[in-house]
């Protein structure tokens, strides 16, 4: 057959594409629920480790079932808008995040560790090459952090992509992201060995200064969005 | 296994590790081992990824080496290695999701690495699908263990850690020594590449060009 025929090309190049077309969309289409699934348990497990969980060979499902005794949704102002645990779950925080202030839903999940109650934050922002997210830990008294997990898209491995390591993340434990006069200023990351006289800080990565800075400003911004909520008055937990 | 293995077919596997080297003689990708090899771990799985969908692809074109137009056959193949990544990476999502979110980027660029479009249009339109196989097995493992070579000494100098586990001793560091931040940065892996090249023609005499 001559295979250096217009025709042939043509017809060549139509099947190939139909065939691999299909293929593609029967494979995606056959895993969806399954990479669902993924996500979601992915999602909970990040949520965990904001509790300093350990999640080794433990399952997640059952752990988070176990932590996260209830999840809300409040507005900007602090005013609780639900009480559904699945709701605030299935908030996507990156379609929030484009609503104006006052529209926005926000999730706090909150849970029971050693009989104290954690409050958990979403956050997201930008990094270098792509979005940086995390979860952020609050005591009881809303002021101190009682542990943090961050992630990343597509930040440089050794430089960058060190947010996501368990020794960053830990040094934000127990920094104040209020002042002395109760104001909200988050936590500054600051080059290793600077200092910030200002407000509570941690050394950022060397190297990986643009990605660091990205950290600080999702904390300002997103841990801002709840500020109403973060000043209420800590005792009342939330209040209904 | 005589016949599977003749003297053709072991230089067709074993060629590639060294004399026919794809990174280091071929000059092929050369790109992502800029991109891949500050640390160790991504390196290795980069390799094990790559090996995969190289051996994978020159098998498929390989067989379909009769059929294929003349003037689309670079398209034909870039269609196949992307829908083999897509599927691969679909799958890995699916079944392996740990593995998927620490690959997440390099899954996408094992599609733009030459050595795939190298194999293919050099070697797997013109040779049966089992020497096509053990090419993609030999190239695949020629470009990992240069891969692997070149992040061990940029994690072990850049960071002093190796698969992330600390290895140089904390006493070191207290008396003065830091880390080579320069090792982190992407020109350090030429670097490393070049002093590899340069070992390797100072020991093979038929490497060497003369001028």
């Amino acid at each position: 057959m001559n295979t250096n025929k217009n025709s042939y090309t043509i017809i060549y190049a139509i099947i190939m594409v139909v065939v691999v077309a299909l293929l593609l969309a029967f494979v995606s289409g056959a895993l969806k629920s399954k990479q669902n699934a993924n996500v979601e348990l992915d999602k909970k497990k990040q949520i965990l480790s904001s509790l300093n969980v350990d999640l080794n060979g433990q399952d997640a499902e059952a752990l988070y079932i176990q932590y996260i005794q209830k999840a809300v949704v409040i507005n900007s102002k602090g005013e609780i808008l639900s009480d559904d645990k699945d709701k605030a779950f299935k908030i996507d925080i990156v379609k929030e995040l484009s609503k104006p202030l006052e529209n926005r839903e926000l999730p706090i999940y909150v849970a029971t560790v050693d009989g104290q109650e954690k409050y958990i934050l979403s956050t997201r922002g930008a990094g270098l090459w792509g979005p940086i997210w995390g979860y952020i830990a609050f005591n009881e008294d809303k002021n101190s952090i009682f542990g943090t997990y961050f992630a990343h898209a597509s930040e440089t491995p050794g430089l960058g992509a060190e947010i996501a390591n368990k020794d960053f993340q830990q040094e934000f434990i127990g920094k104040k992201i209020m002042n002395s006069d109760n104001e909200f200023v988050s936590v500054a990351i600051v080059k290793p060995g600077q200092k910030n006289t200002e407000k509570d800080y941690v050394d950022g990565i060397s190297g990986g200064t643009i990605t660091s800075k990205g950290v600080e400003d999702m904390l300002l911004k997103s841990i801002g969005q709840y500020e109403s909520f973060l000043k209420q008055n800590a005792e009342g937990g939330i209040q209904q | 296994m005589s016949k599977l293995l003749s003297a053709k077919t072991k230089e067709v596997l074993l060629g590639p590790l060294n004399k026919n080297n794809p990174i280091t003689v071929q000059v092929l990708g050369i790109c992502s081992a800029l991109a891949v090899t500050a640390k160790l771990e991504p390196a290795l799985v980069m390799g094990i990824s790559v090996t995969i969908i190289v051996a994978l692809s020159n098998v498929i074109i390989s067989l379909l080496r009769d059929t294929i137009p003349n003037r689309i056959r670079i398209i034909v193949q870039l269609v196949v290695v992307a829908a083999l990544v897509t599927v691969v990476s679909e799958f890995l999502k699916a079944f392996a999701y740990d593995v998927s979110v620490q690959l997440s980027v390099y899954i996408g660029l094992i599609i733009t690495n030459c050595i795939l479009m190298g194999r293919l249009e050099a070697f797997a339109m013109s040779n049966r699908p089992w020497e096509s196989f053990l090419d993609g097995i030999g190239n695949g493992i020629g470009y990992a263990w240069i891969l692997v070579a070149v992040a061990f000494f940029r994690e072990l100098l850049g960071s002093g850690t190796l698969f992330g586990i600390r290895v140089i001793p904390q006493a070191l560091y207290d008396i003065g020594y830091v880390n080579n931040g320069l090792m982190m940065m992407p020109p350090m892996a030429l670097i490393l590449v070049a002093c590899i090249i340069w070992i390797q023609r100072a020991r093979n005499k038929e490497l060497q060009e003369d001028n």
